[in-house]
């Protein structure tokens, strides 16, 4: 799930607006993009790389390892069956809106065949100096600065002015992981967590957080026996709780997934929750 | 998006294979009468609200004549349950119950799976059931490129006085939850009567809001959402905009940090007026949104905070001018704004407006909750 110099990134809707604009950023800052999926421009080249009829035959023509989808919600599903079947090591799902059912078939068949969604609802991952696979600006040296900080964040804009505020403080990012805000994503907290403190790279953790589900509270189980250390923010302390209907949401998750929860649960845990995205960069400076 | 008891149960379960009591829908206490002498047995009236616990509310009357039907309807049409206004009562007829059961399907994030809830102990207070009890309820994971089989339903309810009734009606609970689009399906009590049949005597379903446009029936039958005159004017502008009852109006791109946005406003000693949220393909509507923004009565100052990846923020500042120019409202607003197109927004802010943006968004907030006072 982190991005690197030799990772081979397939874009599927390479030729829509959003994949055009975003595929030249990533190509400018060094991503390997070996090509892209639109079956009706299949043979012809786009923004100077060749495009495919489906991830399947992009694979036999020029293998990648993770596939990058700008494709609408009704589309998704298929998309993301064709780069699992493939053989896509990682799929990055920018998608918001994908049907849950549907989400639910890409995350089966992703861990049939050993796959690893990142998202869906997710704005990228970024490796600052190295590449980027998303709509995150991972080109703007204002907001991303190569370093020795991991952020994981399941929202785009907020998970922004964190690495924001960790460049102006001189804190560069070893690496962005965008996890996403839909419900059931493929990659949570924990397991991002769990990579940024296997990666050499990367000294200290920051975790972007917010309401709902319980992804906090489970990072903050692996947290408590780390050595680096981790500061987390969790948004939504002051959103007005919604209706909830049916009794099953609550059953599963029992009193857990509020602000409150997630936040002494990572307290517990040793990881500094702060009360502003300011004070991030220097609750990870002191602890360095 | 919640459907009635009643839709749920026929559009839903029944479409399913799943029994269901013989049951009439009325809107006047008349039309309950005539329902009565239909069915021609004892029957239970029940106020159809998208809300749980309506027996402990007194929204469930048992009835045995027509009279009864015509009177129950009467005492509960347009009383208020659980904050929803009763339109409908559903006169069903009484089951002779022999064991209640509680069954559900919903989304597993932590298994990235549906899961099948199952327990012994149906009834009212399943929450209560799962805090004291937590083992009393059964789960299974499914594999949904395998679906849900007889024999996993079947040691999912083994051991249960019923359990060769029950497991078919969990495997088809499943796949109508699949078929339907559901975020949640739950039969709550699932009664097997004394004859041994296996009936929904109620069901909640959560349609699925991003497959509403491929179950157009559902989405339909869905309960509206109670919004205030802002809430609607938002919703049919394509934003999610939520009133709040504070005086700094807020308008920022993306829910995480919006939602920082309005934790900030109260850190800092003020209270929010709004949740409104431009990010993802809404970041063009910024005119539209900030008008709705504005038009909340009592908002004292308003803060701007962009940080823009897939949003650009000049596209943003862009409609915040136009509105602002527009409407000339009177009060003073402050502005953060950072990432794609950042140089663009400012000096769009700048020039047209005369305002500099903030570095930091806590000191906009902070400018935003001091002018509030």
């Amino acid at each position: 799930m982190i991005v690197r110099k030799e990772t081979r990134v397939l874009v599927q809707g390479i030729t829509g607006k959003q994949g055009t604009f975003w595929t030249e950023k990533m190509i400018g800052c060094g991503t390997q993009v070996i090509g892209g999926v639109n079956p009706k421009h299949a043979g012809t080249e786009h923004v100077g790389v060749p495009v495919f009829a489906s991830a399947r035959a992009a694979m036999e023509a020029a293998p990648f390892d993770l596939a990058l989808m700008f494709i609408p919600p009704a589309a998704a599903k298929d998309a993301a069956l064709d780069a699992i079947e493939a053989g896509a090591k990682t799929l990055v799902v920018l998608t918001e809106h994908i049907p849950l059912q549907d989400v639910l078939t890409m995350h089966a068949a992703a861990k049939a065949h050993g796959a690893r969604i990142v998202g869906p609802n997710t704005a990228g991952i970024v490796t600052p100096g190295e590449g980027f696979a998303g709509i995150m600006p991972g080109h703007n040296p204002n907001i991303f600065q190569p370093g020795r900080v991991g952020v994981i964040s399941r929202s785009g804009s907020l998970g922004t002015l964190v690495c924001l505020n960790l460049t102006r403080a001189g804190l560069g990012q070893s690496a962005f992981i965008g996890i996403g805000g839909d419900p059931v994503i493929g990659t949570s907290t924990r397991e991002a967590l769990e990579a940024l403190d296997l990666d050499a790279g990367t000294d200290a953790v920051v975790i972007v957080g917010e309401i709902g589900g319980t992804m906090e509270e489970e990072a903050a189980e692996y947290a408590r026996g780390m050595k680096k250390p981790v500061v987390a923010f969790i948004a939504g302390r002051s959103a007005p709780s919604g209706r909830t209907m049916g009794h099953a949401g609550a059953i599963v998750t029992g009193h857990r997934g509020t602000y409150n929860s997630k936040r002494s649960a990572l307290e517990a845990a040793g990881v500094a929750v702060t009360d502003l995205p300011r004070d991030i960069a220097e609750a990870v400076a002191s602890r360095l | 998006m919640n459907l009635l008891e009643h839709a749920a149960k026929h559009l839903v379960l029944r479409n399913g294979g799943i029994a269901i009591p013989q049951g009439i829908v009325c809107h006047t206490p008349d039309e309950a009468r005539e329902a009565f002498e239909v069915l021609r047995r004892p029957c239970v009236a029940k106020a159809q609200v998208p809300a749980g616990k309506r027996g402990k509310s007194g929204g469930i009357v048992v009835v045995t004549n027509a009279h009864e039907a015509h009177d129950a309807a009467r005492s509960l049409l347009g009383t208020c349950i659980a904050g929803h206004r009763v339109s409908a009562v559903l006169l069903e007829e009484k089951a002779n119950i022999a064991k209640e059961y509680y069954a559900a399907v919903l989304p597993d994030a932590a298994g990235r799976a549906p899961m099948v809830l199952f327990s012994e102990e149906g009834g009212m207070d399943i929450e209560e059931l799962a805090e004291a009890n937590p083992a009393a309820i059964r789960r299974a994971t499914v594999d949904v490129l395998k679906g849900f089989s007889e024999e996993e339903a079947a040691a999912l309810v083994e051991g249960a006085p019923h359990d060769a009734v029950l497991a078919p009606v969990l495997v088809k609970l499943y796949d109508a939850f699949r078929a339907h689009d559901a975020a949640l399906l739950e039969i709550n009590p699932l009664a097997v009567l004394d004859d041994g049949r296996a009936v929904a005597l109620d069901c909640k379903f959560t349609l699925d809001p991003a497959a509403a446009s491929r179950q157009p029936e559902l989405a339909k039958a869905s309960v509206p959402e109670p919004l205030t005159d802002l809430e609607r004017l938002a919703a049919e502008a394509g934003l999610k905009y939520i009133e709040l009852s504070g005086n700094v109006a807020l308008l920022a791109n993306g829910a995480g940090l919006t939602m920082t946005t309005m934790d900030t406003v109260s850190r800092l000693g003020g209270t929010p007026a709004n949740f409104q949220e431009i990010g993802g393909e809404a970041y063009t509507k910024a005119e539209a949104a900030l008008k709705i923004v504005l038009a909340h009565q009592g908002v004292k100052s308003l803060v701007v905070n962009f940080c823009g990846a897939f949003a650009r923020t000049d596209v943003m500042a862009e409609g915040v001018v136009a509105a602002w120019e527009a409407l000339k409202p009177d009060i003073p607003v402050f502005f953060s704004i950072h990432g794609t197109g950042e140089d663009e927004a400012v000096a769009l802010v700048r020039e047209r407006l005369g305002i500099e943006p903030f570095d930091f968004m806590e000191d906009a907030v902070k400018a935003a909750v001091e002018a509030a006072r």
